[in-house]
């Protein structure tokens, strides 16, 4: 680019392995956390996908899992609780040619991000959302969540959550995510294919991630989830029936439904809608400014 | 020196009208060169109630919208009486005669009263009409100008409409030609054409300048106008415009654009501001340049959504959890709006920094003249140390960075200043993180807390601010050195300052002197004090109850202002309050004045 006052190396010819994304640091999550598998997942997609390092950013917001773009060797942010979506959703548009996948967990999605999560959706913008649902505020250390079931009890409802859950899955099914799936951090093989199909997925994915936090919260563990979920890729539903895809979300109890449950690709990305993105590459790399011509036509409308 | 200088006060509901005819005459008259400032006083409704704008022209600088009005116009009765008692001689009030009735007006004001009927021949929408051309004809300007800006307007409706409007315009002007005293002074035409624009436009042009290529807000007022310019040449100029959730998710956004390379703007009100400013902190730490345009209006919470204040100096101040570096710049006028904006964006991309801008509605919303010479497209571009994709080089992995350690993005450096790689680039892999990190970006906020690094970076930050001053234009003293009186004022008081110390010279023999601050962050503090410390007397003109510049001017340089003019019933300042306040004070008064508005709007 003729604007940058340095210029970068290119790429030599570097060979893509497991390896390669890798981070340098070692993730600090409590032994037997989720998160550890969903990190895992995240890279063997990235790698089965041959996507490369440098082209990717992985943006979270804030809480345990949101520790994870340290742990991977992707371009990272690391932002405010609750925000992974709106800056997401900056760097994608400011550079489309990027992968861009958000992370987090529960509380920073739908409790403090909840905003950014429902207009994220109907905006369509080509991004993935991999949300690390622990039911629980691990980091600071065991309070209830959106997602913590009704009559839990955490330190901050001792007496029992009087609450109701929120359910993630209907909700951006209706809110119009256009990938929505549910994932285990017990069933990594099928997560890595979700994560890839997400991560493929021209649109706004999302992935929430049953990721148990062996810490705070006794009652949404592995030997809870492990008997109860069940794959939805084995049972053949069909991810363009919406209704079926409401039915398998709503589903809770001695069956718990994890898999893709609905999918769409008739809705065009909001980067393929804006026609300022349509020729001329990443806006981030444009020329800045304005020519003389549209110069003259700016100061003529002022006379 | 001016030959000239009057203004014209149009007042009705809202939904009555009063923005064409307001349009109308002030590109009339810039276009015949003269300079004008206008000032619509409105309410927080679509229909209704009562607005009143003010339009004032000079062939000399119009810097505010003065005193008093030449030319009333009211299209309802409650215009009538709320501004006929404030006319004095010499100006003249033309009104629509079948259904307002003037009242008790001072001696020397001419009464005159239009038969609408007659005249727009039955047109009900021709009664603005009548009343600019007849307000033309008294002023002496030739009715082609009418008839040019009735050709522009109605361009799409067809030549019958335009021709039916004109033929109204006419009757107006001959009815006046016929019936009134015109004024004892000709609109003069200068041959040069000027520009019109708002503030909020002069903002989006300037960051259209500087090449923002990524512009998000939540509409809110005093600052949609941003947004709407934007919006409206998106397309044509390759501008990525969206409107967003709420403020946090604009900051954020606007964060996430520009640290991947675009030039990323936002602009809100305090409450907007509010919600964004720990994102704002956030660009501190993440060291990314952002710019944000706070248009202040007069709070606190929703306030008043249509008046102006200067109310959140110490919010923008304090912005933000903790210390962190950023630029915070008042600009004094549209024009200078326009050319701040750039000069802002360069500052921010070399230091790494967000910058607040303070606007308020009197800027944001007043309209004003500019020499079109003076709209520079093509202002200096300086990007400061960015790493862009390039397609030389011999990187040995395009996949290092972090883990090769060969890219530290928050290297320690001697002017604190790390050079910053977008997303996408080779080899130069990196965490950007809002907790507080070592020089590769790994977090040292858990298992790596270390108060030595943390130290490390706070200085390395802060580093960044010790070099910013000398690039930013200290305020200079304008006036007499050896004047009674000292008046300071910061952003948009400037003009209506300025025309103050006129007008106790010329007019009340007094001596006074101004220094208007631009710059709040850095601040020119040494200068301020070398200047000060001459003054006899120090007074602060302000728009705000307690004095957030006077206290902030305090804490940076220990001067205590001996007087205080302050302002906060959501109205500008008028030239003649800060004369009276000046006044007062010197007499011995008062310490502090707040002068009364008298125009109720």
């Amino acid at each position: 680019m003729s604007i940058a006052t340095e210029i970068a190396p290119a790429p030599a010819p570097a060979v893509l392995d497991k390896d390669t994304y890798k981070g340098k640091i070692h993730p600090d999550w409590c032994p037997g956390c989720g998160d550890f598998s969903v990190l895992s997942a995240l890279q063997a997609a990235l790698f089965e996908l041959g996507l490369k390092p440098h082209q990717v950013v992985v943006i979270s917001g804030i809480g345990c899992s949101s520790n994870l773009p340290g742990f991977i060797n992707t371009y990272g942010m690391h932002t405010l609780h609750g925000r992974a979506l709106a800056v997401g959703n900056g760097v994608k548009l400011a550079n489309h040619a990027l992968k861009v996948i958000c992370t987090g967990g529960d509380g920073d999605g739908f409790g403090i991000g909840g905003n950014h999560f429902t207009h994220s959706m109907r905006r369509n913008v080509d991004l993935t959302y991999i949300v690390m649902d622990n039911q629980i505020y691990g980091l600071t250390t065991g309070q209830t969540s959106p997602t913590s079931r009704k009559g839990m009890k955490t330190k901050s409802t001792p007496e029992g959550n009087l609450e109701n859950p929120i359910n993630p899955i209907p909700q951006a099914i209706v809110g119009g995510a256009s990938y929505v799936a549910r994932g285990f951090s017990g069933k990594q093989k099928h997560l890595v294919e979700l994560l890839k199909g997400a991560i493929m997925h021209k649109g706004f994915s999302f992935v929430d991630v049953f990721s148990p936090c062996v810490t705070y919260n006794k009652d949404n563990t592995y030997q809870f989830f492990n008997p109860r979920v069940k794959i939805l890729e084995e049972q053949g539903h069909d991810t363009s029936d919406f209704a079926k895809a409401m039915e398998k979300g709503y589903q809770w109890g001695e069956e718990i439904p994890i898999g893709l449950f609905w999918k769409r690709t008739d809705l065009p990305t909001l980067e393929e809608l804006d026609p300022v993105l349509a020729e001329g590459g990443p806006l981030a790399f444009r020329e800045l400014g304005v020519s003389d011509a549209q110069s003259k036509a700016l100061i003529a409308e002022l006379l | 020196m001016a030959t000239v200088d009057f203004a014209i006060g149009i007042g009705g509901e809202a939904g009555q009208g009063i923005a064409t005819p307001g349009d109308i005459l002030a590109r009339i008259f810039a276009r015949r060169g003269l300079n004008l400032n206008a000032y619509n006083a409105y309410q927080s409704l679509i229909r209704g109630g009562h607005t009143f704008l003010t339009i004032r022209a000079s062939d000399g600088p119009v810097r505010n919208m003065g005193d008093k009005i030449a030319v009333l116009i009211p299209l309802n009765q409650d215009t009538m009486d709320r501004h006929l008692r404030l006319l004095t001689k010499g100006a003249c009030v033309l009104f629509e005669s079948e259904k307002i009735k003037p009242g008790a007006a001072a001696a020397g004001v001419q009464i005159c009263p239009l038969p609408m009927k007659q005249l727009t021949a039955g047109n009900k929408l021709g009664g603005n009409t009548v009343a600019i051309a007849a307000t033309l004809q008294m002023l002496g300007v030739e009715f082609k100008a009418m008839e040019d800006s009735l050709a522009r307007i109605f361009r799409r409706k067809g030549d019958a409409v335009i021709a039916e409007n004109v033929g109204i315009a006419k009757a107006g002007y001959d009815y006046a030609a016929a019936n009134f005293k015109p004024f004892p002074f000709k609109a003069p035409n200068l041959g040069k054409g000027n520009a019109v624009l708002t503030g909020n436009m002069a903002i989006a042009m300037g960051g259209i300048a500087a090449g923002v290529k990524f512009y998000a807000a939540y509409p809110m007022s005093p600052s949609t106008g941003v947004l709407m310019y934007m919006a409206s040449h998106a397309r044509q100029l390759g501008i990525m415009v969206r409107q967003v959730e709420d403020e946090i998710g604009v900051m954020n956004m606007v964060i996430g654009a520009a640290h991947t390379g675009c030039r990323a703007m936002c602009a809100t009100s305090g409450g907007g501001f509010a919600l964004m400013t720990e994102a704002v902190g956030m660009a501190g730490m993440l060291e990314t340049p952002v710019v944000c345009v706070d248009v202040q209006r007069a709070g606190p919470a929703t306030g008043v959504p249509t008046k102006t204040e200067q109310g959140d100096l110490w919010q923008a101040l304090g912005a933000g959890q903790g210390d962190y570096p950023r630029i915070i710049v008042a600009p004094t006028d549209q024009l200078d709006a326009f050319k701040t904006i750039p000069e802002l964006f360069n500052l921010c991309d070399r230091y790494q920094c967000p910058g607040l801008v303070l606007s308020d509605l009197l800027i944001s919303e007043g309209t004003a003249s500019v020499d079109p010479k003076e709209l520079n497209f093509k202002p200096k571009i300086d990007r400061g140390e960015i790493i862009f994709p390039n397609g030389n080089g011999d990187s040995t992995n395009p996949y290092g960075g972090a883990n090769d350690n060969a890219y530290l993005r928050y290297k320690l450096t001697e002017s604190g200043i790390s050079p910053r790689a977008v997303p996408g680039t080779p080899g130069h892999i990196h965490v950007a993180a809002s907790d507080e990190h070592d020089e590769d970006g790994t977090l040292i906020s858990d298992e790596f807390t270390n108060p030595t690094k943390r130290r490390e970076m706070v200085d390395k930050r802060a580093r960044k601010m010790e070099t910013v001053l000398s690039h930013i234009a200290p305020p200079k003293l304008v006036g007499p050195e050896n004047a009674a009186v000292t008046l300071v004022g910061w952003g948009s008081t400037e003009g209506v300052i300025r025309e103050a110390v006129e007008k106790l010279a010329a007019e009340e023999g007094i001596v006074a002197n101004q220094l208007a601050v631009k710059w709040i962050v850095p601040f020119h503090a040494d200068e301020i004090m070398r200047i000060l410390s001459r003054s006899k007397k120090v007074i602060i003109v302000e728009n705000n109850y307690s004095g957030q510049f006077a206290r902030y001017l305090r804490s940076e340089t220990g001067i205590a202002a001996q007087g205080h003019i302050r302002k906060y019933d959501g109205e500008p300042f008028m030239p003649h309050h800060i004369v009276n306040a000046v006044k007062e004070q010197l007499a011995g008064k008062s310490k502090l004045s707040v002068p009364h508005h008298e125009i109720h709007v």
